[in-house]
């Protein structure tokens, strides 16, 4: 199959790297080349944070694209797009930490203490570390039933990582909106309806 | 009439003389002239805000930098002209303001329909440098062109009835394009006290940085109370209406829990998502301390004697 032997070549990988690489990039570069706009810091909280959560979505997104074709390849991305997600997130909460708070962590754990989509958004960010510690094939292999019980985490960082974005937003949720529809239909698939109506549509097919 | 100098008042005799500065004026839009008629600018001749020429400088000074200009109108909370903070300079860039009116009511012996030249014509026009702080914990500090609102309102003669002071913004969903989908209640409403109305300090501002203001800052009249948060500082005003009960303001009325009538800028009472302890100054990395009343506690502190501003907030 043509999908799954792209998906399979030597740049496949390459690619998607520098894919999940880009915002990064240009992030970086706009840093220093005064693009990004009158608040950087802002700007760099909030691209980071958006980036976080659309490599979230993208990696629950593996599964469903798996069904939908019938190519297996796609399994290949998903480790390597929830590291990215968790790169994205440490960026996230550094640039918080080091520009909101000067690095001192008692005025940031009090932040995190008294503001609710604060506590959600850093709960999400010390859920994410057991995952990616536990990313690769050694402790796949050591953890065996367990690592997937482990990595059911997932849906509640995303539930988590929702929250946090809808919370802080003033009065234009359209926004916060999309990525939480995309998040319900994510999970909804898991649940079920969604499964049956495509594998429906493959038998068909 | 013996006038005592406020402490954010300079003298007089700081103040660049009017006849040289003037002249200096009068340099600057002859070259702008050549300029405009060399490039046949058709926006040159479009511009149908209020001209600022002449304005007196420095009438406010504060010992701080001032925000770049360019961040100052490229950064703003407009949502007549969408939502993001970059929207409103893109969006706004076709607003026209030509014979714009406000409608004076209420409470008051000279109700009518204004120019703004009836309203702003009869005082001097006073430059004023400002901190301004964003409810979001972000602030500037920006150049006002205007007059006090004070000299706006005293010639409308508003009656004893007159307890708080209503404005509106103009609500036209084709000419404000933000309008067309209801993030919040339009039209934009605002209101203070008759003393805070009145108050020195208030501003009625018509330019910044020297120029007419810019349509994405308010164009072509907006006000401006530096020592409470910007959304009370409503843009381009339409209505100003003298009433005897406290006005519903568009903040409150989208979220009562977390915007209160006065939004005084106030350390000590967070915002119930988050502190208001801290600042960031556009220009800078880290947050600095936000200052009791945004720092003009000493002037505006006694309007408040009698309220628990943390019930009131």
């Amino acid at each position: 199959m043509e999908l799954s032997s792209a998906l399979k070549s030597t740049w496949a990988k390459p690619l998607a790297h520098l894919l999940c690489l880009a915002p990064f990039a240009w992030l970086l570069w706009a840093m220093f080349n005064d693009g990004l706009g009158a608040n950087p810091v802002e700007k760099l909280t909030h691209e980071t944070g958006q980036w976080t959560l659309r490599l979230l979505l993208i990696t629950l997104a593996i599964s469903p694209l798996r069904q939908w074709t019938g190519v297996a390849a796609w399994a290949r991305f998903r480790r390597m797009l929830g590291l990215y997600c968790y790169f994205y997130c440490c960026c996230h909460f550094s640039i918080w930490f080091i520009a909101d708070h000067s690095l001192d962590l008692a005025d940031m754990l009090e932040d995190v203490l008294k503001r609710p989509y604060i506590t959600l958004g850093f709960s999400g960010f010390i859920l994410l570390l057991p995952l990616a510690l536990t990313s690769n094939q050694a402790m796949l292999r050591k953890l065996g039933r367990r690592w997937k019980t482990l990595h059911q985490l997932v849906y509640l960082i995303l539930v988590l990582g929702i929250l946090h974005f809808l919370w802080l937003v003033k009065a234009d949720y359209l926004e916060p909106a999309i990525y939480a529809m995309v998040a319900v239909l994510l999970l909804l698939h898991r649940l079920g309806p969604l499964k049956r109506l495509s594998v429906n549509s493959l038998r068909v097919r | 009439m013996i006038k005592i100098r406020k402490r954010w008042e300079i003298p007089e005799a700081e103040v660049t003389p009017e006849p040289l500065y003037r002249r200096r004026r009068e340099f600057i839009q002859s070259a702008a002239a050549i300029g405009g008629a060399m490039l046949l600018n058709p926006l040159v001749t479009a511009q149908a805000s209020y001209p600022v020429d002449g304005y007196r400088r420095g009438v406010v000074a504060l010992d701080e930098e001032l925000t770049d200009e360019n961040d100052a109108t490229s950064y703003n909370n407009f949502y007549e002209f969408g939502t993001g903070k970059e929207d409103p300079k893109k969006n706004a860039t076709d607003f026209r303001t030509d014979d714009w009116t406000i409608s004076v009511q209420g409470h008051c012996e000279k109700p009518g329909t204004y120019s703004l030249e009836d309203l702003i014509k009869p005082n001097a026009l006073e430059e004023r440098i400002y901190r301004l702080r964003c409810v979001e914990r972000w602030s500037m500090v920006i150049p006002w062109i205007g007059v006090p609102l004070a000299s706006i309102l005293k010639p409308l003669q508003p009656t004893s009835a007159a307890k708080y002071v209503a404005f509106r913004t103009l609500h036209d969903p084709v000419r404000m394009p933000g309008q067309q989908r209801s993030v919040i209640p339009w039209p934009y409403r605002e209101g203070l006290t008759i003393a805070e109305a009145m108050h020195p300090l208030t501003l009625m501002s018509v330019g910044m940085y020297g120029k007419t203001m810019p349509n994405q800052n308010g164009a072509p009249i907006r006000l401006v109370v530096p020592w409470k948060y910007g959304f009370k500082s409503i843009k381009s005003i339409v209505s100003i209406e003298f009433v005897e009960a406290e006005p519903r303001t568009s903040w409150n009325m989208v979220l009562p829990d977390e915007y209160g009538f006065y939004s005084n800028v106030n350390p000590e009472v967070d915002h119930p998502r988050w502190s208001q302890n801290k600042e960031r100054r556009i220009g800078e990395i880290f947050k600095r301390e936000t200052l009791m009343f945004n720092g003009y506690e000493e002037e505006v502190a006694g309007l408040y004697d009698d309220l628990d501003l943390r019930v009131n907030f």
